[in-house]
């Protein structure tokens, strides 16, 4: 191999009718492709010197092979020039900084100086642009009166005379365009940034088309024996049509007219080959009606040549399908279904070690009957490395002929690893390790606590699958990218994996307060987690049979260990903590493993701010926490399965009482609204300071039905206590929040559109059922019915109003960050971590010369900082630190 | 032209010095990479005309962190290519 070499340069430029004639090997003259018999025309579009796409044939050129052949250019000699339109900016430019007459740049020499400057001064490198030259002035150097320059889309040049007072248009033909481009000298280009010996500007006129080889335009031969040719031909077949006609009229004398009709048409066929996505031009279309694909479209885009084909490309050894929940499995775990096991494999080589066992993977062969059944193999690879497929027919010749040096590629089987990616990736925690476990059905099924990291969830999200196919992409999948060092995020240095939901629900009903349970309640809590003994009981009942309290059976999950203080989720905040006596059960105090007092919710293994599952991390290990997060969730849901729990619309009925109190409240605020209504049309309004008057009650209005609003959600709350399960959930954090609940049982609100009451609508009203001008609560967006008591048309249309604004939000917000992302991760992908601390671009270029200044690792860190001082100090003293 | 700002003095500017040859040796031989390596400046960055740095000196900046307290950073001065 040759060493690698530094780029010192690279050029860009225009190739010019010469280098075009050079490089081309023949001339193509016929718009047809094949003869009757199938053999390509000289000197037509699939000419044989243009490179052999049908086996067989060889190359007139270089005289390989189909398969050798790289194909060669041949070029159209185009009967008149025509514009490229690629270059249609720099050419208008061009026409109107020169002269018309002269062609030279219509400054002196000293006005260029004045803002180029002479080499090496401060002014160098600067550029002549289009703004420095004053519009139809009078031409320097020759005298000659400029005139307007108009440019149409696509490629339509003329110059604007006026006559008798009158604006007359006069069309530039591209030959017209070409003699003055020719004329421009190489020092006024280079002024304007033009190199003149890469780029004469005269070259983006065309006056010869290359003709691509046919190895980029492959003709396709369809199911019923016919020739499809590819868009590009079709291109090219009409530009040769045209060119030709044009030629013979142009022989023939024909009027000026037609001439003109000719050459346009020329110039939209050679406009639309090379891009059939510009402005003010009607792309051209297949006999289907389907747009042609052009050589611009297929760079552009997506699905483009870059996009597309070259930093991105689809893969083998893949698999996609819908996702579902299993809580029974690991959270390292991913369930496949046997189907896919059965297709998907990975290469094993034949050793004399394993050779017994490879063996009996070909005996299995590529029919595996049930998820119990041993896996079998789907190919083997012999020396040479010609491919077996496995077969009924040939399962056992093959197991015969395996030896050292071959190759098996067997099934996929439980604890195979593989990655799992869902869509979009945005951080590292989108592609993660699992392992395999073989299942039924036809979902990848996985455990609810990894939701958060892929941002998944049941809905008929679908995710990808991924085998790693060396050994050193297998080591290098457990070791970086295992579900289990991921726990902690490198956002945050905090947990992303952790407890959701149901999880946080049931570990709260079962920590909270304190509890006894029998010895049946307590092995059915217990039966999943991997414990041989139960603690002693707390006490002895009446009958004298053993009680376990619920903060018993859910130490027996903790590190024996364990010193931690904290306060829960549920903590409301009291101004003087009562510690230990919390009438709420919120100060978590856990002593050598124990749970002494507090509940357990989001706070304690939640998947965001777990700080159980952040200690454990931080003093036991990720294995360790891993198995915490296991048994947490699988204890969690007995919690909430002893007991049930669920929610309806029963549970948003208040009483007479309360509905009562309900209605008080928001007819006080109507009409504390109108009272002050009235004070501003009396014009006793005093403003507040920095605000007009329409401000100022605005601002109270909002506050009084923002009162109203909480008033009712603090009247619903006080009937709906803890044996609510909206209650529970959003005091333990596991969903929603008492907001929720206020919009269900009490009332929704004001609906507003930028963080103001709804103003837009009808002249002087926002809807017909209002009097115009009118201010009240009800005209102007505020929702006195609550989700229960259903809404009113108005109010309905008012709430749609203000949840178009979230979906507008969300809609754009996703489009920028998505954008953003993608250049971020352009301009520091190759970035990387030296082993000496220094972040490096691939060239060993220094970007940092110490990775975050501090060298910190933040998935490794807690919270950002590389030491948990308060953790190793609860842990040692068993006492909080201020 | 108006008053002229020292701009070392202002808060938001590092501590700018110019290496000596010893140092920028050390500094190569430390993290096994040539000159070209190392983070670049203009030749016209405020901060190197106001400490007397030209084209081919090394600066040590020396900086506030957040994470760890004091950061050193090193850059070539380069002069600022044409547009
Ligand atoms: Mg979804
Ligand atoms: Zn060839
Ligand atoms: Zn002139
Ligand atoms: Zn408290």
């Amino acid at each position: 191999m040759t060493s690698p070499k530094r780029v010192g340069r690279i050029e860009f430029g225009l190739f010019s009718p010469k280098e075009i004639r050079k490089m081309s090997v023949r001339k193509i003259i016929w718009a047809d492709t094949y003869d009757d018999d199938g053999f390509p025309y000289p000197q037509g579009l699939m000419d044989l010197n243009l490179g052999v796409i049908d086996p067989g044939l060889r190359c007139k050129t270089c005289d390989q092979k189909a398969a050798d052949c790289p194909g060669h250019f041949g070029h159209i000699e185009l009967a008149k020039p025509v514009i490229h339109v690629g270059y249609t900016r720099l050419i208008r430019k061009l026409l109107r900084v020169s002269c018309r007459s002269c062609s030279r740049l219509l400054m002196t020499a000293e006005e260029v100086e004045k803002i180029i400057g002479p080499e090496d001064s401060e002014l160098a490198g600067e550029l002549v642009s289009e703004k420095d030259i004053k519009k139809e002035r009078v031409c320097p150097h020759c005298g000659e009166q400029q005139l307007k320059i108009n440019f149409e889309k696509p490629t339509t040049f003329s110059e604007v005379f006026v006559e008798d007072g009158r604006k007359v248009e006069h069309k530039l033909t591209p030959a017209d365009i070409r003699a003055r481009l020719e004329k421009i000298p190489d020092d006024d280009l280079r002024a304007l940034g033009v190199n003149p010996d890469v780029a004469r500007p005269e070259w983006t006129i065309l006056t010869v088309l290359p003709v691509p080889p046919v190895t980029m335009r492959p003709s396709i031969i369809l199911e019923n024996g016919q020739r499809s040719e590819d868009d590009l031909t079709h291109k090219l077949v009409d530009i040769i049509r045209i060119n030709q006609r044009f030629k013979e009229n142009q022989d023939a004398g024909a009027p000026q007219l037609i001439i003109e009709d000719l050459w346009e048409l020329l110039q939209y066929h050679v406009t639309t080959y090379l891009d059939n996505e510009v402005a003010g031009c009607p792309p051209a279309r297949h006999r289907s009606g389907r747009p042609l694909k052009t050589l611009s479209q297929r760079l552009k885009g997506k699905e483009g040549r870059f996009r597309g084909s070259l930093s991105g490309k689809r893969v083998n050894f893949s698999a996609r399908t819908v996702i579902s929940p299993d809580p029974n499995l690991s959270i390292g775990e991913v369930g496949i279904p046997l189907a896919i096991t059965n297709e998907m494999t990975l290469p094993i080589r034949v050793t004399p070690f394993n050779i017994d066992e490879l063996r009996q993977y070909v005996l299995n062969g590529p029919e595996r009957p049930t998820i119990k059944s041993p896996c079998g193999a789907n190919y083997a690879i012999r020396p040479d490395n010609r491919r077996m497929r496995l077969s009924d027919a040939n399962l056992e010749t093959v197991a015969e002929m395996i030896e050292p040096g071959w190759t098996v590629e067997r099934q996929l089987k439980a604890n195979d690893i593989v990655l799992f990616n869902r869509q979009p990736s945005l951080h590292r925690m989108s592609i993660m390790a699992h392992r395999v476990v073989v299942m039924d059905g036809k979902t990848f099924r996985l455990n609810p606590a990894v939701c958060p990291p892929y941002n998944a969830d049941f809905d008929g999200d679908e995710m990808n699958l991924h085998i790693p196919q060396t050994e050193e992409a297998r080591a290098e999948a457990e070791i970086l990218v295992s579900v289990q060092s991921n726990i902690l995020s490198p956002r945050t240095g905090g947990p992303i994996i952790g407890g959701i939901h149901d999880h946080i629900s049931g570990i709260f009903l079962l920590t909270h307060t304190v509890r006894h349970f029998s010895k049946e309640e307590t092995l059915y809590l217990t039966q999943h987690l991997p414990i041989e003994h139960l603690p002693e009981p707390d006490r002895l009942d009446d009958d004298g049979k053993p009680l376990w309290t619920n903060k018993q059976v859910f130490s027996l999950v903790l590190p024996d260990d364990l010193n931690m203080l904290f306060q829960a989720s549920s903590c409301q905040n009291c101004e003087t903590c009562k510690r230990e006596m919390c009438e709420n059960d919120a100060f978590v105090r856990v002593v050598n493993g124990n749970l002494i007092t507090g509940t357990i919710d989001k706070k304690g293994i939640g998947a965001f701010d777990g700080q159980i599952l952040h200690r454990i991390i931080r003093q036991h290990g990720m294995k360790r926490a891993a198995r915490f997060i296991d048994d947490v969730t699988k204890l969690s849901i007995r919690g909430i399965m002893l007991e049930g729990f669920s929610f309806g619309i029963d549970d948003e009925d208040l009483t007479k009482t309360e509905y009562g109190q309900i209605d008080e409240v928001l007819n006080g605020a109507l009409s504390d609204v109108e009272r002050r209504i009235k004070i501003y049309n009396e014009g006793q309004l005093e403003p507040m300071p920095g605000r007009t008057l329409e401000e100022t009650l605005e601002m109270q209005i909002m506050q009084v039905l923002g009162k109203a609003r909480d008033r009712t959600g603090e009247i619903a709350g006080r009937h709906l206590g803890m044996d609510n399960s909206a209650v529970v959930m959003a005091v333990s954090g596991a969903r929603g929040s008492m907001l929720n609940l206020t919009q269900m049982a009490g009332c929704l609100g004001q609906q507003s559109v930028r963080g103001e009451r709804i103003m837009r609508g009808y002249e002087d009203r926002t809807l017909p059922h209002f009097r115009r001008n009118e201010r009240g609560a009800e005209a102007h967006g505020f929702i006195t019915n609550s989700y229960k008591s259903g809404l009113s048309p108005t109010e309905f249309f008012f709430h749609a109003i203000g949840g178009r604004e979230g979906l507008v939000d969300t809609a754009v917000r996703t489009s920028q960050s998505g954008y953003l992302q993608r250049r971020m991760i352009n301009a520091l992908q190759d970035l990387k971590v030296a082993y000496d601390g220094t972040v490096r671009t691939t060239g060993g270029r220094i970007i940092q010369f110490c990775y975050g200044e501090d060298g910190t690792d933040p998935g490794k860190s807690s919270y950002g900082s590389p030491v948990d001082v308060k953790g190793i100090i609860e842990s040692v003293l068993k006492q909080e630190v201020k | 032209m108006g008053t002229s700002l020292d701009v070392l003095s202002h808060e938001m500017v590092p501590d700018h010095q110019i290496m000596d040859g010893e140092e920028v040796t050390n500094l190569l031989a430390t993290y096994h990479i040539s000159l070209e390596q190392l983070p670049k400046m203009y030749h016209d960055d405020p901060a190197v005309k106001a400490i007397g740095g030209d084209v081919g000196n090394v600066i040590r900046i020396t900086r506030d962190s957040r994470t760890a307290g004091r950061a050193e950073a090193y850059r070539l001065v380069v002069k600022r290519p044409k547009k």
